[in-house]
């Protein structure tokens, strides 16, 4: 059994206009000690179908699904009660914006500890031991100088090894990590991705990694998920989608790239825009902005190929025979 | 790869000239005041910058957040004068401002949302500069607006929407178009792509090469990106803390970069190949605070090749091979 | 399900209507201020009498459903025999002419100020700043009061004081949401365009600072209403025989408890339009205040 099953996911927002699906037929199953990455542009709806899992979608939001299990638990009808004692300690999530994730009305130690304390039962004494050991393994140096540290004393990416500290309190199974590094620096998102490498290997909890940088999924993912305004358009492990995309979309996304372009010459660009709300096309999604596209991508909706081209919703993909 | 679009214009058509924007050792402080009681504070934001930048090519200026990129950014779009140093426009000093000088250099920001006035037309947004200049009709500025839309690859008939009916690869569209009315010579991009998606990155990437072949247009090109530098400009200028640590041609320092710092920012960015993840050569530590910058040389602290006289001693820009660099590793040959 | 799925984005003014309509007390607050409006624009004619027609026949004649009363007079009359119903009629005219007058005066003050502040920084912002503060800090009557005191009673000087009371709220809100305009990319990109201090201010900051100082003024209409009427009862506003519903009350004081509806009805008048008001105002804030807005 995996750790977290997904089947047939979709999840639609009521808005001023109708209903707005923002993910549809999502599948994704995710075992113990792996790193998948979902990979997106804007408006992919790929921190949505996480945040279905986490049940942390507001009210306007309507999730339906086949299968929604973490470790066997159904999460469509788990009671508020499972659902707040899963949450945080089984899996945990960070945000892209470490500096608003934390509360600054109180100090990083009375945060850490709160979790510590109300998941774990642990008293005061051993949930600052708890805090401080935590501190250190995210490397944050002086930990216990830092308890009493209010957030916005912290830089971002100190804050953001707190939200990881945090994340971890409980030696969640599953780590959920949305943009982790994006509002951040450079060097210091180098670090941070090291950190949460490094972690998910030592503590072999699964890590989930929703990033729109095609560099960042290289250098952590063992398999990816590619979403367009969303679906799921391609699945395959790292290297396969690197060196072999089969679908049109994640071919030109990685065209795209200025490091894989010649110096100076003009990108391979995709025209148009990623659908919104209003402009949906009809078929494959994608078909107003693929070099492939021809009347039954117009027409005919596809469905995911076989495994070996990386189930790609396309009637052509890339590598098969046309 | 396809050739370019529009035949390249970089060959010198009139004899070479003086370089565009020249800006020699340019400063520029400010005072923070650090609650009730404290003293106030001094940040040097640019301490001491210099370089020129020649029509049609791009210079990068690279860095993190405090570098001063931005900073720099805002002084030579004569938004803010220098506390210190010279800046000459097309060989004019910038002491004062003339709506003359203006012209000559304007701005693209980072965020395509918030550079774009909501409550105004894309058309009236458009034709400000010109409005503000004088000297047009309004008849001659709707036609040069609705050229200007066609240039940047937006339809005629969308000049009568507001910004908020547009995406933000479009709108940043839009706010290169602004930056051209008035036909300035200087382009200062301040992270122009980051805030966009990798798709839409690549469009207005290419929008951006093929104006500058079209008009001779000049790049201050801010980013922190090294991807996207590669591929954009010809030279770079690498920045930590208010100071160019590194200056060069491209192609130089991606070959060979010399600064342990521009080594590391080579390092931490991802390279989309799975194939070639590597042990990075990492940055110990956090960035400084502006407020605080360490003494001797700013990188020091999180330096692996840092001694004694690069805690006490600030160093210079030297020669060494193509580029210029400020490391006393470096001169000293221990790199 | 698929029908409901929309093709085109909603013109600003539907969603906002969407929105608007959502709020149920702002929608009835909407439909009784039009009615209100509506009454007062037509009282000539909608009104069975005069204000001023004193008929002396009648005097203190109890509204029609009471015994006594007759349909003749539907509210019943006053001390000196005049028509309640007409007199409140014509009274909303007046009250809401002071409310549009109190907030043309003390926005257009507010705002000049406020972006003045906003523009200038440094000592010009504190001066004027800490000068409204001291104005905030005083009781709004008793510093409407005072103003009255030294100009003189009158409906004008009145409508002047309330405005002079009210302008602070309008420059503090002005200029906090100028100051965070000027941050923003787009008014750089004016800067470097060239544009003049004046242009900055009147054509790129201040249309943007507009939703606040809407929904402001809309529930600054009803405070307006409510001062003047309390100005009217203290004797300080309008004059009688003028037909303001504060004045009417003030007039009614002696007969409070012999004859219940002199007060009663301009009272209620007072009441309904400005609860009608506030529920506008705050609907217009879901539409117009992004912070609220719902994804």
């Amino acid at each position: 059994m995996s750790l977290l099953e997904i089947r047939n996911l979709t999840v639609r927002f009521a808005t001023a206009s109708g209903w707005f699906t923002a993910v549809e037929g999502v599948d994704l199953s995710v075992e113990k000690g792996e790193i998948v990455a979902i990979v997106g542009e804007s408006g992919s709806g790929k921190s949505v179908s996480m945040l279905a899992v986490m049940g942390l979608l507001p009210p306007t939001a309507q999730v339906t699904a086949d299968v929604l299990a973490f470790d066997g638990k159904d999460l469509l009808t788990i009671s508020p009660a499972g659902r707040r004692a899963l949450t945080g300690a089984d899996m945990a999530m960070i945000f892209q914006e470490p500096m608003s994730s934390l509360n600054p009305c109180f100090t990083v130690g009375f945060q850490i500890e709160e979790s510590l304390r109300l998941h774990l039962g642990l008293n005061k004494r051993q949930a600052r031991d708890r805090a401080v050991e935590l501190l250190t393994q995210v490397g944050i140096p002086s930990p216990a100088q830092r308890l009493s540290a209010y957030p916005h004393q912290l830089s971002g990416g100190m804050s953001q090894r707190v939200m990881i500290a945090m994340a971890i309190a409980c030696d969640p199974r599953l780590l959920i990590a949305d943009e982790p590094t994006t509002a951040l620096d450079v060097t210091i998102q180098a670090q941070i991705l090291d950190l949460l490498v490094d972690l998910q290997e030592r503590r072999g909890m699964a890590l989930i990694l929703i990033t729109h940088a095609m560099g960042v999924v290289a250098e952590t993912a063992q398999r990816v998920v590619v979403q367009y305004a969303g679906w799921q358009v391609e699945k395959q492990d790292v290297y396969g989608l690197f060196d072999h995309p089969h679908h049109p979309y994640t071919a030109a996304l990685l065209a795209a790239l200025p490091e894989r372009a010649v110096e100076g010459a003009r990108l391979a660009s995709i025209p148009g825009v990623v659908p919104g709300q209003f402009d949906k096309p009809s078929g494959c999604l994608f078909h107003p902005r693929c070099p492939r596209a021809d009347q039954r991508c117009v027409e005919v909706r596809p469905v995911p190929a076989g495994p070996e081209l990386g189930q790609a919703v396309c009637h052509y993909p890339l590598g098969g025979t046309r | 790869m396809s050739p370019p679009v529009n035949a390249p214009v970089n060959l010198p058509a009139n004899p070479p000239t003086s370089p565009i924007v020249e800006a020699d050792n340019l400063s520029r402080h400010y005072t923070v005041r650090r609650g009730l009681f404290a003293k106030p504070a001094t940040v040097r934001a640019l301490d001491g910058v210099s370089f020129t930048l020649d029509a049609g090519k791009t210079l990068a200026v690279v860095g993190e957040s405090g570098c001063g990129k931005s900073t720099l950014g805002r002084i030579v779009t004569l938004i803010e004068p220098p506390s210190g140093g010279r800046l000459r426009l097309d060989g004019q000093p910038t002491e004062e401002v003339t709506p003359e000088l203006r012209r000559k250099v304007q701005l693209v920001f980072q965020n395509p949302y918030g550079s774009l006035n909501p409550r105004r037309k894309i058309a009236d947004a458009l034709a400000e500069p010109l409005e503000i200049l004088g000297g047009t009709s309004a008849a001659e500025r709707r036609d040069r607006v609705l050229t200007m839309l066609e240039k940047v690859g937006l339809r005629r008939e969308q000049a009568e929407r507001y910004p908020h009916m547009f995406s933000g690869g479009q709108r940043q569209r839009i706010a290169v178009a602004r930056a051209l009315m008035p036909n300035p010579e200087v382009l200062v991009l301040d992270e122009p792509v980051s805030a966009l998606d990798l798709s839409i990155q690549a469009q207005v990437l290419n929008l951006l090469m093929d104006l500058q072949d079209e008009f001779r247009l000049a790049y201050l090109f801010i980013s922190h990106d090294l991807s996207v530098v590669r591929h954009i400009a010809q030279d770079v200028m690498v920045m930590y803390l208010g100071k160019a640590v590194e200056k060069g041609p491209k192609a130089a320092i991606f070959a060979t970069p010399r600064h342990p710092y521009t080594r590391v920012l080579l390092a931490a960015t991802p390279i989309a190949d799975p194939r070639r993840r590597r042990d990075r050569i990492k940055a110990r530590g956090e960035l400084p605070s502006p407020l605080a910058p360490p003494p001797g040389c700013p990188f020091h602290p999180r330096c692996p090749l840092a001694n004694e006289r690069c805690r006490v001693e600030v160093p210079g820009l030297t020669q060494a091979g193509a580029q210029l660099v400020a490391c006393h590793a470096v001169e000293e040959g221990r790199d | 399900m698929a029908a409901e799925i929309a093709t085109r984005p909603p013109h600003p003014f539907v969603e906002g209507w969407h929105y608007f309509k959502q709020n149920k007390g702002a929608l009835a607050g909407l439909i009784v201020f039009v009615a209100f409006v509506l009454i007062a624009a037509f009282s000539p004619w909608l009104a069975p009498y005069s204000p001023d027609a004193q008929d002396r026949a009648a005097v203190l004649v109890p509204p029609f459903w009471q015994e006594g009363g007759s349909t003749a007079h539907l509210l019943g009359t006053d001390a000196v025999g005049r028509d309640l119903l007409s007199r409140i009629m014509h009274g909303g005219r007046w009250s809401l002419f002071i409310g549009l007058v109190v907030i043309v005066i003390s926005m257009s003050g507010g705002i000049l100020l406020g972006l003045c502040a906003a523009f200038a920084r440094g000592f010009v912002d504190t001066l004027i700043m800490r000068v409204l503060d001291v104005l905030l800090a005083i009781p709004s009557l008793l510093l409407a009061l005072v103003v009255v005191a030294i100009l003189g009673p009158g409906l004008f000087n009145a409508m002047f004081a309330v405005a002079l009371v009210y302008m602070p709220h309008y420059a503090r809100l002005t200029r906090g949401s100028a100051m965070s305009e000027l941050q923003k990319d787009y008014v750089t990109a004016s800067r470097v365009a060239g544009a003049s201090v004046w242009r900055l201010m009147f054509r790129t900051v201040l249309p943007n600072c507009a939703p606040p100082l809407i929904v402001q003024a809309t529930l600054g209409f009803s405070t307006a209403v409510l001062d003047m009427a309390a100005l009217g009862f203290l004797g300080m506003g309008a004059q009688p025989p003028t037909p303001e519903w504060g004045t009417m009350l003030a007039d009614a004081r002696e007969f409070i408890l012999r004859a219940w509806w002199v007060v009663t009805f301009p009272g209620l008048a007072i009441l309904i339009s400005v609860l009608a008001v506030n529920l506008m105002g705050d609907g217009l804030r879901d539409v117009l205040d992004p912070k609220l807005k719902r994804s």
